[in-house]
Formats: C-alpha cells, sequence, structure tokens
C-alpha cells in the first residue's frame, strides 16, 4: 500500500533564480601521492539536468563528486558553480551556496530521529539570533514553523510518514538511503549530488528511488548529478551521461550516443581478442 | 554512620570534579577522537595561571577566576590552532604522541616559573560557606565545589541540548562526515571542544588548589586519574563521565576513610578492571554492534 502523498507546495513553487544551478568544471586534475583520479575533467551542467556519471570500479566517480562538494581538494583545475570560483571554498560553506550531496556508504546520525536527522539540516537556513530564541519570540515561532513545513512537505513526498519519529539505525537500509535524500533535500540544494543512491537496494525501493528522483528532477526542477552502476536505470532517467574511466572522460551524450560509443563498450566489456 | 555520611558528601563532591575535568577529556575524545595526554596538565596550568592572578596581580577573586577561565579558553582555542590543526588527517598516533609532548612542555614552563613546591592560595572562602547537617560537617571548600560544579553540569547540559554551538558539537562527534555535508563547521568544532575542555580543566585545577594545595606534580597526576574515570563511564558519554566521577571519587573517599589512605590511588583501579570485565565498554559508553 502506497503512502498519502501530500502536496508539496514550497519547494516546488520556488522562484527560478532560487533553482538555478550551472555548474563548470574546467580542466579538474587530482591525484594522491602518485595516484592520478581525474585526469584533466571537464564537465558543465545546466540548470534542471539530470546527469549521469558512470564508470567502471575505481574510475574516479566518487573521487570528481567528493572534489565538488569539497571533500577532496584537486591538484590544479577550476569548479565554477552560478558563476562563482568554489574550488577552494571551505566544505561547510558549499552548502550554504547550495550544493547538497548524500553518500554512497549512508553517512546518518544512528541514535537520532528520522526527524531529527533532517532538522540538522535546516540550520543553515535558520536566521534568528540567541536572544530572540531564548525569548521564543514571535518571528522564532514563525520561522520554526515553516523549517517544521518544509521538512514534513519532504517527509510525505519521501513517503516517511509512519518512520518520521523512529530511530535512524533501527530502519532498514533502502529507508536509511532514502532518509539521506531527505536530509539532503532539507538543505534547500539547488545542485543535488547523489553518490549511488540505488545500490544494495531491492526492486521495489529502486523503483519507488526512482520514482522519487524523476519527480524531484521534472516536478521540483532540481539539478541532479548521480553516480550510478545500474545502467538500466541509468540509461532510461538520466538526460546525459558521462563516462569516466580510470580518471579520464571517454565519453559524454545521451543514453543513445553512450550506448554506441566504442570507447565505452571497451571499456564495459573488455577489448576483443582473436584467438587463433 | 556520621562518618559514612561525612565520606559519601566528601566523595560526592571530589567525584564531581573528576567527572566535571573528565567531560573535558571526553569532549576532546568525541569530536576528533583524539586521546589528550595533556589534560592533567592543563589542569595544572589553571591552577597557576589563577595563583599568578592571586598573588603576583593582587586581583579580587572573581574577576581573577574569570580570567582565568578565559585565558584557559583562549589557550585552548590556541593550541588547537597551532598544534592540532597542521596535524589534521596525520595517523591518530602522532596527533597521540603530540598531547604527550604537549604535557611535557606544559610541565616544563609551570616547573621553570613556579617550581616544584606546594604553593596555597591565600584563604579566600569565607566560613560561612560551611554546612553544619546534623553531625556531618561540609567544609566551605567542599560547598564551594558543589555549587560550582552544578552550575557547570547545568551551563554545559543547556549548552549542548539547546545552543546551536552545541549540536553542531554533537553532530561532528556522531558522525563528521555527514556533520560536514550538512555544513557544519567541523574545525571550529574541534577548535571549540579544545577551547572548551582547557576551560574546564582549568576550573577543576583551581578547585583542586583550592583543596589540597597547588603542586605541579599532584594536579598533573589528576590527568591520570581521568582515565579510571572515562573508562568506567564509556569513553564517549559526557554523562558516563559524571557518574564515572562520582564513582571514583567516591570509591576514594571510602577507601582512604575505612582502609588505608595510602591505598586510595590503588583501589579505584582495582574496582575499574572488575567492572570492565562485567562490562567492557564502560558503564555508559556505546557497544559496537557489528550488523552483518
Amino acid at each position: 500500500m502506497k503512502a498519502y502523498r501530500g502536496r508539496p507546495s514550497i519547494m516546488i513553487n520556488k522562484p527560478a533564480d532560487l533553482k538555478k544551478a550551472e555548474l563548470e568544471i574546467k580542466n579538474l586534475h587530482l591525484s594522491f601521492g602518485g595516484v592520478t583520479a581525474i585526469k584533466n575533467v571537464d564537465l558543465k551542467v545546466h540548470t534542471g539536468e539530470l546527469m549521469a556519471l558512470i564508470g567502471p570500479n575505481g574510475a574516479g566517480k566518487t573521487s570528481l563528486l567528493n572534489c565538488i562538494t569539497g571533500f577532496y581538494r584537486p591538484q590544479s583545475g577550476q569548479i565554477v558553480f552560478n558563476g562563482r570560483d568554489i574550488t577552494d571554498l571551505h566544505t561547510h560553506r558549499l552548502v550554504e551556496v547550495g550544493i547538497g550531496r548524500t553518500f554512497q556508504n549512508i553517512e546518518l546520525f544512528p541514535g537520532m530521529t528520522v526527524l531529527a536527522n533532517m532538522t540538522l539540516a535546516r540550520h543553515i537556513h535558520c536566521h534568528y539570533n540567541f536572544i530572540s530564541s531564548w525569548l521564543y519570540a514571535a518571528n522564532v515561532k514563525k520561522e520554526e514553523i515553516r523549517h517544521r513545513q518544509i521538512l514534513e512537505e519532504i517527509i510525505d513526498f519521501l513517503e516517511m510518514q509512519s518512520i518520521r519519529k523512529q530511530t535512524v539505525g533501527s530502519l532498514p537500509y533502502g529507508m536509511m538511503k532514502r532518509v539521506e535524500l531527505g536530509r539532503a533535500l532539507a538543505l534547500e540544494p539547488r545542485l543535488l549530488i547523489l553518490d549511488e543512491p540505488f545500490a544494495g537496494m531491492n526492486l521495489e525501493e529502486k523503483e519507488d528511488m526512482v520514482r522519487f528522483l524523476l519527480e524531484l528532477n521534472q516536478r521540483w526542477g532540481m539539478t541532479m548529478i548521480l553516480v550510478e552502476h545500474d545502467m538500466s536505470i541509468v540509461m532510461n532517467i538520466a538526460q546525459r551521461i558521462m563516462v569516466l574511466n580510470f580518471g579520464e572522460k571517454i565519453g559524454e551524450g545521451d543514453a543513445q550516443e553512450i550506448s554506441m560509443n566504442p570507447e565505452v563498450i571497451k571499456a564495459y566489456l573488455g577489448e576483443s581478442e582473436t584467438i587463433e | 554512620m556520621d562518618f559514612f555520611l561525612q565520606l559519601l558528601v566528601n566523595g560526592v563532591c571530589v567525584g564531581l570534579l573528576y567527572g566535571i575535568s573528565a567531560m573535558g577529556f571526553v569532549m576532546i575524545f568525541k569530536s576528533s577522537s583524539v586521546l589528550n595526554f595533556a589534560h592533567g596538565e592543563l589542569l595544572a596550568l589553571g591552577a597557576f595561571f589563577f595563583l599568578a592572578l592571586i598573588t603576583w596581580a593582587k586581583l579580587p577573586i572573581i574577576v581573577a577566576f574569570i580570567l582565568t577561565l578565559v585565558g584557559c579558553f583562549i589557550l585552548g582555542f590556541l593550541i588547537e590552532k597551532f598544534f592540532l590543526r597542521p596535524l589534521i588527517g596525520e595517523k591518530l598516533i602522532f596527533v597521540i604522541m603530540l598531547t604527550v609532548g604537549l604535557a611535557a612542555m606544559f610541565k616544563g614552563f609551570i616547573l621553570l616559573i613556579w617550581g616544584g613546591n606546594l604553593h596555597t592560595y591565600p584563604s579566600f572562602l569565607s566560613e560561612s560557606l560551611s554546612l553544619n547537617l546534623g553531625a556531618i560537617h561540609i567544609a566551605p571548600v567542599y560547598t564551594a565545589t558543589m555549587v560550582i560544579s552544578i552550575i557547570f553540569l547545568v551551563i554545559f547540559g543547556l549548552f549542548f541540548k539547546k545552543s546551536s554551538q552545541g549540536i553542531y558539537m554533537r553532530s561532528v562527534a556522531d558522525n563528521q562526515k555527514a556533520a560536514l555535508s550538512l555544513g557544519v563547521h567541523v574545525r571550529r568544532v574541534f577548535a571549540l571542544s579544545w577551547a572548551i575542555a582547557a576551560l574546564v580543566a582549568s576550573m577543576s585545577g583551581i578547585v583542586l588548589g583550592v583543596m589540597n594545595g597547588v603542586n605541579v606534580h599532584d594536579l598533573s597526576s589528576i590527568g591520570l586519574k581521568v582515565f579510571p574515570v572515562v573508562i568506567l563511564g564509556g569513553l564517549d558519554s559526557i554523562g558516563g563521565a559524571i557518574i564515572g566521577g562520582i564513582i571514583i571519587g567516591l570509591l576514594e573517599t571510602f577507601t582512604g576513610g575505612y582502609l588505608s589512605p595510602s591505598l586510595r590511588d590503588v583501589v579505584p583501579y582495582i574496582v575499574l578492571v572488575f567492572i570492565l570485565l562485567i562490562k567492557p565498554y564502560g558503564l555508559f559508553g556505546l557497544v559496537e554492534i557489528e550488523r552483518v
């Protein structure tokens, strides 16, 4: 049985300039000691796009995401977001700029409830000061109500009503992934970065997640970058796909182009050798 | 019975103090998983700063107390900035060795300036602070300890529960990566945890100095006593540190009162071993369950 779906209003009806997310990566280079993780990669993501990043294991997909979200520092190259150079910005400042993310291995606060996990994400949108919050002034109350409305909207959207007050550590894996997505959404990001959102899920959970992502992209107008191994999903939902192999970009285009690209086929299937 | 109650009250007072100084230790461990071996020296530094302010600068007690706390708070920030921050990302053992080095440095500094003798504060606690409950007599310093400890506990309780910085500290302690991805300034949290740890250490240093006199070796050995307290309470539980402190404080005073004063430093460790045999993660520690 599917739970009741609310009608999100706050998040959908955001003005277009709050949804603007133009990401441009120029000539990015990242290495760890002697190992080169990313070699001169260029990437452009435009507002409202759902872009997928694929590649064999160890191709540098997660490294690239970590560069965008400030967890790794590239040695050279530039990352520009909405016309602003964010290459050297502190990790915590990137959230304010509007980049939210989820992780490949779930990173939640396991001892806290779902709601508490998501509430922490709202701190960057808190504007009241120490004194007025002590007095619980009218503006504080109004703001708190709005925070809760947004959280409830996300909870409705992700169909998490029944687990709202459960401890995250006790939830099944697929549900935790969903909570993590909800927490990233609570940041109200312009650009959402998802690191393997379908990993370890069963078919039904995957279907739900695809539904959420498509709705986010199409109805909410959320710009997303997605790393995923499940080709059938990627080919179906991504508008544009970029393929990495050994840190190098070997192909970019829509699903059709990628599936015909000889370089990509070689990377995934290996080279054919004639046996004599 | 009176003797028992007397020991009980003294034990709880001393224990609260241990608990609060252990809280500083736990805070650093929780946020950055660094074991701070310089904790006892921070305690001693606080006590000696206070000594300098009231004997050399002849400041009023309250002013000197607040200045010491503020000074140690800033010192904590500086320690983090100049010693710990360059080591972020290095192996944990390097960082722990660094705190051992800091301990030696601080101890040397104190010995250089004040020497290894026992100093005492001029007595400033008024006799009106002493309480007589029936046959139990509570000395002024114990009353003051109790009051200060409870004030600190309430303030820190509110700080962690209600203030945004406190919530950030809890989030970093819980999951650093997640906190970072939500825009928490993790480095500031590290700095703040060192600053607060230094502040509570200096506070307990001053009170212990009033109780037993100010001596480098005695005070820095309290840093060692923090270990049974935090291990007993569970290394990552702030509430556990307080309870652990009270248990160790009680054990010490009861051993000192009933068995022999020379055993008081040993018995807590013996009891600790037995408790750990039954509860290996401490009384309130996080039990790590591998979920397969």
